[in-house]
């Protein structure tokens, strides 16, 4: 705490100084878009699917694709998205291509303001140019809609935007992907989508206390907005190493694999995203993650609990387990496919942070319907049900049993969980 | 003044079984479908979720599911000498509102008719002569056989994923079916369910007198299934919470289970709770719908017009919006002319109870679901002889007991105090060594000129509206059949080694306060012209072609099983017929 108060004020210092600097607006680029050229805008299309713009930047139930207005929850506190339609005075529809590629791939707006890296230019920077400029093209294609959005209401000093400047000269590499002569060309269409488009880390990277990503952690899970971001690396026990690459595809595909359900921000990327990614750029997104090397490797068929099933937390866990739980995920925890998650082996009971357990326990949550897979079926909330310890015993209880190990969850735990979650509004 | 709505395709009454099967066939069509359902939304995780699901407080006794009475009711009487008053809670029959409908609180028993009860009046002239029915004996064929009707079974089979063991596969009688059903065209999507205890005795009793017991056909599913739209369900845990109840774990055949998660997702499709719609509007030719007028919960008066006007309300309810709406000519009873009301049927059921010897029996009745059971089908329909009996019709005979539940599952021997620790210790001796089946002989009804429904003259609705009012006696056909089934069933109770059989009969007069199923049909029934009929065989009114009518409202007469195979059978039936004929040609799909 005293190390991320005293970082915080030489940030406060370096951004003070550096609001002195004037950055110089390019020249203005010549356009590399033909508004007749199908094949671009439709690629474009695509992308920002890839992308997952519509993430951000359409607020839902607006009836108005992507223009702006959505709340976006920063740990720095929230900002809320800009109109991306070509409307000329609110959206971008004044801007340059040039402008356009420079906010995407250096995270500046226009006359050199600086972009936050809520908008995950740190993960487009890796985009092509020729990518970058199909998007733009798809995007001039929109219904241009008037809808002024204050985008940055942050508190002081994050809502001096210069301030990002300093962010960037210590956090910001900018620079196109480089394949790597090594992989192969899957691999490589997998690593450019992943970590460009794509910007799984953005959500899966575990960040510092400046919200950058923590690069020796790379995809190792992240807790952000009520939940935990999984890991998803070829970990066996935390991440995807148990799944084969068809199972990973099916999951993007669907929202829904053999034994898990995709919830909380996931199903909303895999409605909106990964649902509508051609088979073969998920599969290559599939190699690429299958290669991300898990942490506990030679610990992966320890099949030790970290609590042993003869705590009186574990006893207690197994009867609110018989009594509540048993009756959709079966009392082996295995329950049912393409229905109802397995918590045997599941990755997500594993994670090291319980925040998504907590979150589906207390709150419940609804699986993402896809045209594949549209059951869509629900977990119903429990926090009225079980007081914090019955919570804590059972959410235990999974985590150590069937050959699952993980951290006890405490009472303290779900007493803060249940606080913070009555704090969102989401 | 109605606020006028942009226009539809299609405007669907009634948000249930129907309702959602009609919507998913005419969006596939690619038409603009509306629904207006008069209850709320319901969906699972949110209105009956595992942690209360098993409340039988809340659904059973204080009728969490159903239709309040203070929204909507009907009027009651026995026969028209008298004067009908309101219901004012429901008792005979149950009453579902929301989304999915009664298709959300039933127990799921998933039946087929026999073949012959679809030409049920030819069929008994011609093998006992028309003399033999009683002269107010109103039954009749339906319109369709058995060949048209059965591809719409399988589909709706499929659709739930219906658990069973087939009788009569392509003609060819199996082991362990049902070998009185029709034919069937393929085998049950899933096995048949586990039985307790108490069933598979039952069974054994029955086989012990020469019959063949065979599982009843679930919409509770006995293995997790997929169905052709891509939806799955799951397994059912045989917790016994069905009938009067939501399922809390997506193993009961619903439309939220089998048909709404693929037809939420649509763009051509629109749903509108907490509407409820005071009439279909005619144009000056009184021929042709152009829509509904509904009220939203707000009391705003809304026009929606639309080509095609599906009726997808339960079945009083249909008949209360024809008749409010002018459509049709009113039955009246004294002349026997008039379609509309006319041929209204409810259920003849009667049950028992097998007390055993508590030290060798042990049923663990709470261990169930709403449609477990061992049945034989001997005594259904024209499955037997009925020359020697003096009267038509029959039923199917079972142990359908579908739960142990705390409140209700209090049966005793007679001669037991009705409270204090008599009471209490004769209960805790009783509890896990009776066989308690309610519905044991699922008697048919058959339809006559004096059973109908009419408005009522004096009570309205919160719109001024009349209510519905049933006119509805047991005749003594249905007595001396349901008598008959239940000294069958005593047979069995015996075999099975009840140290004590005690048999409730059904007696008139009919009781409106005394439940027996939900099972309430005719009012419009479907026919082969219009002098007999509100419906021809395709559910199309024959006063205005561009509305057709859903529902067991259809049924000329009830036959000996639970209706709603049927009805999702008629619907996908009819479904088809609009598909294929009617958009192709709007206009009447039979010419008069």
């Amino acid at each position: 705490m005293h190390e991320h108060k005293s970082l915080l004020a030489t940030l406060v210092r370096l951004l003070l100084f550096a609001s002195a600097v004037i950055v110089p607006s390019g020249p203005i680029m010549a356009a590399g878009i033909d508004k007749q050229d199908f094949g671009q805008i439709q690629r474009g299309r695509y992308l920002a699917v890839v992308g997952d713009c519509a993430a951000c930047h359409t607020l839902p139930g607006s009836g108005h694709a992507l223009a702006g207005g959505r709340p976006i929850e920063t740990p720095f506190g929230t900002m809320f998205a800009p109109n991306i339609t070509p409307d000329p005075t609110t959206g971008i529809g004044a801007w340059t291509d040039r402008e356009f590629i420079d906010a995407m791939t250096k995270g500046t707006g226009r006359n050199g303001t600086h972009l936050y890296p809520a908008m995950p230019y740190t993960y487009y920077t890796k985009v092509t140019r020729d990518d970058v400029l199909a998007i733009r093209a798809y995007l001039n294609t929109l219904p241009p809609v008037y809808n002024p959005v204050k985008a940055d209401q942050l508190p002081f000093p994050f809502n001096i935007r210069t301030s990002m400047i300093v962010w960037d000269d210590l956090f910001f590499s900018p620079g196109q992907f480089q394949p790597r002569a090594d992989k192969s060309d899957e691999w490589n269409r997998g690593a450019y989508l992943a970590e460009g488009l794509g910007h799984c880390g953005l959500c899966h990277t575990p960040k510092n206390f400046m919200g950058t990503d923590k690069t020796s952690e790379r995809l190792q899970g992240n807790a952000l907005q009520g939940w935990f971001a999984s890991n998803i690396t070829d970990d066996r026990r935390r991440g995807i190493g148990g799944w084969s690459i068809s199972e990973i595809v099916d999951y993007l595909k669907a929202g829904h694999g053999r034994k898990t359900l995709g919830t909380g921000l996931m199903a909303e990327t895999i409605g909106q995203s990964t649902s509508h990614m051609t088979d073969a750029d998920l599969k290559a997104i599939a190699v690429y993650l299958k290669d991300q090397p898990g942490q506990n490797a030679g610990n992966n068929e320890d099949r030790t609990p970290a609590v042993a099933s003869d705590q009186p937390i574990m006893k207690r866990g197994r009867s609110v387990y018989a009594d509540e739980c048993s009756g959709c995920h079966a009392g082996d925890g295995k329950g049912t496919e393409h229905l109802f998650p397995a918590l045997d082996g599941s990755a997500v009971v594993q994670q090291t942070d319980p925040t998504s357990l907590l979150h589906v326990v207390l709150r419940g949550t609804r699986s993402v319907g896809t045209d594949k897979a549209p059951t869509a079926a629900a977990m119903p909330e429990f926090g009225w049900l079980l007081n914090d310890n019955e919570v804590a015993a059972v959410l235990t209880y999974i985590r150590n049993s069937w050959g699952n190990t993980a951290p006890a969850v405490s009472a303290e735990d779900v007493r803060k969980a249940r606080h913070a979650f009555v704090e969102r509004s989401d | 003044m109605a606020r006028r709505l942009p226009h539809k395709d299609v405007v669907i009454i009634g948000f249930g079984w129907t309702g959602s099967i009609l919507a998913n066939e005419l969006t596939d069509e690619g038409l603009d479908v509306v629904a207006i359902e008069r209850g709320p939304w319901r969906d699972t995780a949110t209105d009956f979720p595992i942690s209360y699901a098993q409340d039988e407080l809340r659904y059973r006794i204080r009728h969490e599911m159903f239709l309040r009475n203070s929204q909507m009711s009907v009027t009651f009487r026995n026969n028209a000498n008298q004067t009908a008053l309101p219901v004012r809670t429901w008792g005979a029959f149950m009453l579902g509102n929301g989304v999915g409908g009664a298709g959300l609180h039933w127990n799921a028993e998933f039946w087929r008719f026999l073949p012959s009860d679809f030409t049920l009046k030819s069929h008994l002239t011609q093998r006992y002569g028309a003399n033999f029915l009683p002269d107010d004996m109103t039954i009749q064929d339906w319109g369709i056989t058995w060949n048209d009707i059965e591809p719409y079974y399988d589909q709706f089979e499929y659709l739930c994923g219906t658990s069973g063991t087939a009788g009569n596969l392509r003609g060819e009688i199996q082991d362990g079916g049902n070998p009185f059903e029709g034919a069937r065209s393929r085998p049950y999507p899933t096995p048949a369910m586990k039985q307790g205890y108490g069933h598979t005795l039952f069974a054994e009793g029955a086989r012990k007198l020469g019959y063949k017991p065979f599982p009843q056909p679930s919409g509770n599913l006995s293995h997790s299934y997929t169905n052709p739209l891509g939806v799955t369900l799951g397994q059912c845990t045989y917790c016994g919470f069905c009938e009067w109840f939501g399922c809390a774990n997506y193993s009961k055949a619903s439309p939220q289970t089998t048909i709404l998660p693929v037809l939420m997702r649509k763009s051509n499709f629109e749903g509108r709770t907490d509407c409820e719609v005071t009439k279909i509007n005619l144009d000056n030719t009184g021929k042709r719908a152009t829509g509904v007028t509904f009220v939203d919960s707000s009391g705003e008066e809304f026009e929606q017009r639309a080509d095609l006007v599906i009726l997808c309300a339960f079945s009083l309810f249909n008949v209360q919006l024809l008749l409010l709406s002018g459509i049709g000519t009113p039955y009246d009873p004294q002349s026997g002319r008039g379609q509309i009301g006319r041929n209204f049927t409810h259920q003849t059921v009667a049950g028992g109870l097998g007390f055993f010897d508590k030290d060798k029996y042990n049923f663990n009745p709470f261990v169930s679901a709403g449609a477990i059971g061992m049945c034989i089908d001997e005594f259904n329909g024209d499955n037997f002889d009925h020359g020697p009996l003096g009267f038509v019709g029959g039923g199917y005979i079972g142990q359908v007991q579908t739960n142990g539940r705390p409140i209700e599952t209090t049966a005793v021997p007679p001669d037991t105090p009705a409270w204090g620790s008599k009471w209490k210790q004769a209960l805790k001796d009783n509890y896990l060594s009776t066989i308690n089946v309610g519905a044991a002989c699922h008697g048919s009804m058959y339809s006559y000129r004096d059973n109908y429904l009419s408005l009522d003259p004096t009570y309205k609705d919160r719109f001024g509206r009349p209510l519905v009012r049933i006119t509805l006696d047991f005749h003594d056909n249905e007595i001396k059949m349901s008598n008959f089934l239940l000294e069958k069933y005593g047979e069995i109770l015996q075999a099975m080694g009840a140290k004590q059989v005690v048999k409730h009969p059904r007696k008139p007069p009919y009781d409106v306060t005394a439940y027996q199923t939900s099972h309430l049909n005719g009012g419009a029934i479907m026919g082969d012209n219009p002098g007999n009929s509100a419906l021809n065989r395709y559910l199309q009114s024959w006063d205005v072609p561009n509305l057709f009518v859903m529902g067991a409202s259809a049924y000329p007469q009830n036959a000996g099983y639970n209706p709603t195979g049927t009805v999702g059978a008629l619907a996908f039936w009819s479904a088809h017929a609009i598909r294929s004929q009617y958009l192709k040609n709007p206009g009447p799909l039979v010419h008069a």
